[in-house]
């Protein structure tokens, strides 16, 4: 007997749904504003060799970028609180989501810093702007501009990684297609539709972030 | 039954599950290289509709959750009535997943071949598939060593997702572990040792390669 | 009969009408120098030779194999039509040798041992016998260059482009490349070339073109045409090239 696909059960519970995704979107927002802010403040301290912090950021770095983001949520929620450190759900997700994506952007925009050529700084030397002002006006907003597309992915990865944290019982979307299909038996249908959601999700972000990029951080609608 | 865990059966356990993260991440890069390389090929080919189809595979395997791919080839395959154990389900999803971004990222490799290569070879008469294999892949496959070791670490992170379509690897045997013993801090801090044990490897050994690389060049 | 003989031939980039009717009659051991500002259509045109651009209307037929509106058998044509660049283009990954092997056994079947006695005889001929097993990096520019002249002559073409081949060097290393390219025209090869280098184009070319907004808007014997220029745009131009 050939499997009636039927999504009607799905739609039913549209609303939960919507809800969940809006969630995964607020926590994304929230964790991709802290991260890229930590991400920021890394570079710096990395790009600029400041001491003690280039080490303590480099450790961080690389101990992140070498561990799953399930783990990390899980050391979080369920290993913290030994050390008398308590949280709930959602905060847990999103210090997880923005210490991951703290790590790869402090990487991502300190690329973009070593990359600005050696002319332009020289340039802005001859112009007696101090160091300060070089690295604010003419190293840190062409290095962001250059590498917006690329931590605007990252955001993106992160979004898409935050659906683990239906494991610790975070009320995001996957949680919500989680009870969806314990309730109507209709696990695939239930799955098929939230990926679709999430793959639109991960496209609005790009196209938001991209807007922004232009806006922004380059500067000029071209 | 309560058994007291001493710190060494915890490393133990946990030792004895890492062998299956190593395990799946092992045949989901190799699976997920071979059907990689066949997307690959398909997604440069000068054919328009299979360019567009693997384009497509590439962006739904890059623009949604690993953990909904899982979910979706477990359910999918139980309703083509494949009995899946959750062993089957982590390979088949890890190892499709594998073959989008190894695809994507050797389709850059491939692109980053300059364009005075296909001219020249071109103007000596060679054929499409002349100049692929003599002039464009070799180089193509220099450029790509290094970023293909570096996603070999996200493999393996991405082993962790399957935990949770009820894969014993070490994630989930960390979680076992954590509810056995209450002591989710050293239970979930070595689990995390055990992953960069695994990875930091790998990320040391692409950098090295990628810094090789550009002083040859 | 002519070599190359290219009639009514358009070519457009997008809404940019670059090439607007061109017509040329190349006989075998002409030597040919295209010159012009740039945008003019100079490069555009000599890579439409070799189907490096695509041909929108008009024909193109060297030796006897043509390509009607741009159509027709691309391979044939481009082992008939040999290609040296200015960026070299050599591939890095070959040797000197290897890459002026690399066509006559991909292409032409010919035998590993044969190639190889080819390839030293091509790289003898350009004054670099000794530099078979060397990379393309191992090399400066003016030998890589001349390796890519090696690289083009293996295929026995019947006539070789020249896409400025001297502009991307170190002024020192422009003329061991000129004198390769001289020689070739001494011994009767068939040369078509953009190049800067004025000069060389009185001293060695039999024919110059003067191209401008895509149309040939001069032509004739080097010596002569450079001694007196028929329209101001090309006493314009010499004027500033030897003013530069």
């Amino acid at each position: 007997m050939a499997y009636q696909f039927d999504f009607a059960p799905v739609i039913d519970h549209a609303d939960l749904l919507l809800a969940g995704a809006g969630f995964t979107l607020a926590l994304t927002a929230v964790g991709a504003v802290f991260g890229i802010g930590l991400g920021t403040a890394g570079a710096i301290c990395r790009a600029w060799k400041l001491r003690p912090f280039d080490r303590l950021f480099g450790v961080y770095v690389e101990a992140i970028r070498n561990t799953p983001f399930l783990v990390q949520l899980f050391f979080i929620f369920f290993g913290l609180p030994a050390l008398g450190v308590r949280m709930g759900e959602w905060q847990a997700a999103v210090l997880a989501m923005v210490i991951n994506l703290g790590a790869y952007s402090t990487e991502i925009i300190r690329a973009g810093i070593e990359a600005t050529p050696r002319g332009q700084i020289e340039a802005a030397q001859s112009l007696a702007l101090t160091r300060r002002q070089i690295f604010r006006h003419v190293v840190l907003r062409p290095a962001l501009a250059k590498v917006w597309p690329a931590l605007t992915s990252q955001v993106i990865i992160v979004m898409l990684g935050s659906a683990v944290c239906s494991q610790i019982a975070t009320e995001e979307l996957t949680f919500a297609a989680n009870f969806i299909q314990s309730r109507n038996f209709r696990a695939f249908e239930t799955y098929f539709l939230t990926t679709a959601l999430y793959f639109a999700m991960a496209l609005l972000i790009r196209q938001l972030l991209m807007q922004l990029g232009r806006h922004v951080i380059v500067g000029r609608a071209r | 039954m309560l058994v007291q865990f001493t710190t060494w059966d915890i490393v133990r356990n946990l030792l004895d599950a890492a062998k299956w993260t190593l395990a799946l991440s092992l045949i989901a890069f190799v699976l997920g290289g071979l059907v990689g390389l066949a997307i690959l090929f398909a997604r440069i080919s000068k054919h328009r509709a299979l360019q567009a189809a693997t384009k497509a595979y590439i962006e739904v395997f890059q623009g949604t959750p690993l953990l909904m791919q899982l979910f979706i080839v477990f359910f999918g395959l139980s309703l083509a009535g494949i009995d899946v154990s959750p062993w089957l389900a982590a390979a088949a999803g890890l190892t499709l997943f594998t073959s989008a971004y190894l695809a994507e990222i050797w389709r850059g490799c491939v692109d980053a071949v300059p364009k005075g290569q296909w001219e020249a070879s071109a103007t000596l008469a060679l054929s499409y598939t002349q100049q692929m294999r003599h002039v464009i892949l070799p180089q193509a496959l220099r450029i790509a060593i290094a970023p293909t070791v570096g996603f070999s670490v996200q493999v393996v992170k991405g082993t962790a997702v399957t935990s949770i379509i009820g894969f014993t690897e070490l994630t989930k045997t960390g979680s076992m572990l954590a509810n056995a013993t209450f002591e989710p801090f050293v239970v979930f801090g070595l689990v995390a040792a055990g992953y960069f044990a695994l990875c930091y490897p790998l990320s040391l050994y692409a950098k090295r390669l990628e810094r090789k690389f550009h002083v040859a060049r | 009969m002519s070599l190359v003989k290219i009639a009514g031939l358009h070519k457009h980039f997008g809404a940019n009408h670059v090439l607007k009717g061109i017509d040329l009659d190349v006989a075998r051991g002409d030597v040919v120098a295209l010159i012009g500002r740039s945008g003019s259509g100079k490069s555009t045109l000599l890579r439409t030779i070799n189907g490096l651009e695509s041909i929108d209307k008009g024909e193109l037929v060297v030796d006897g194999t043509a390509l009607h509106d741009g159509r027709g058998d691309l391979r044939a044509l481009r082992q008939k039509v040999g290609m040296v660049f200015q960026q070299f283009n050599l591939f890095p990954h070959l040797t000197a040798g290897q890459n002026v092997m690399l066509a006559p056994t991909v292409v032409k079947g010919t035998p590993k041992p044969e190639a190889c006695d080819i390839a030293k005889e091509m790289l003898l001929k350009v004054g670099l016998s000794d530099k078979f097993d060397s990379y393309p990096d191992q090399l400066s520019g003016g030998q890589q260059q001349r390796v890519a002249i090696a690289r083009a002559l293996a295929m026995q073409p019947k006539v070789l482009l020249c896409d400025e081949i001297t502009s991307a060097l170190d002024p020192e290393l422009v003329s061991e490349v000129l004198a390769v390219v001289r020689q070739l025209a001494t011994e009767g090869m068939t040369l078509i070339m953009v190049t800067h280098e004025m000069r060389f184009a009185r001293e060695v070319g039999n024919k110059l073109i003067f191209m401008h907004h895509g149309r040939i808007h001069e032509s004739g014997d080097p010596k002569t045409v450079f001694a007196d220029p028929q329209t101001p745009e090309l006493a314009n131009f010499v004027g500033a090239v030897q003013a530069a």
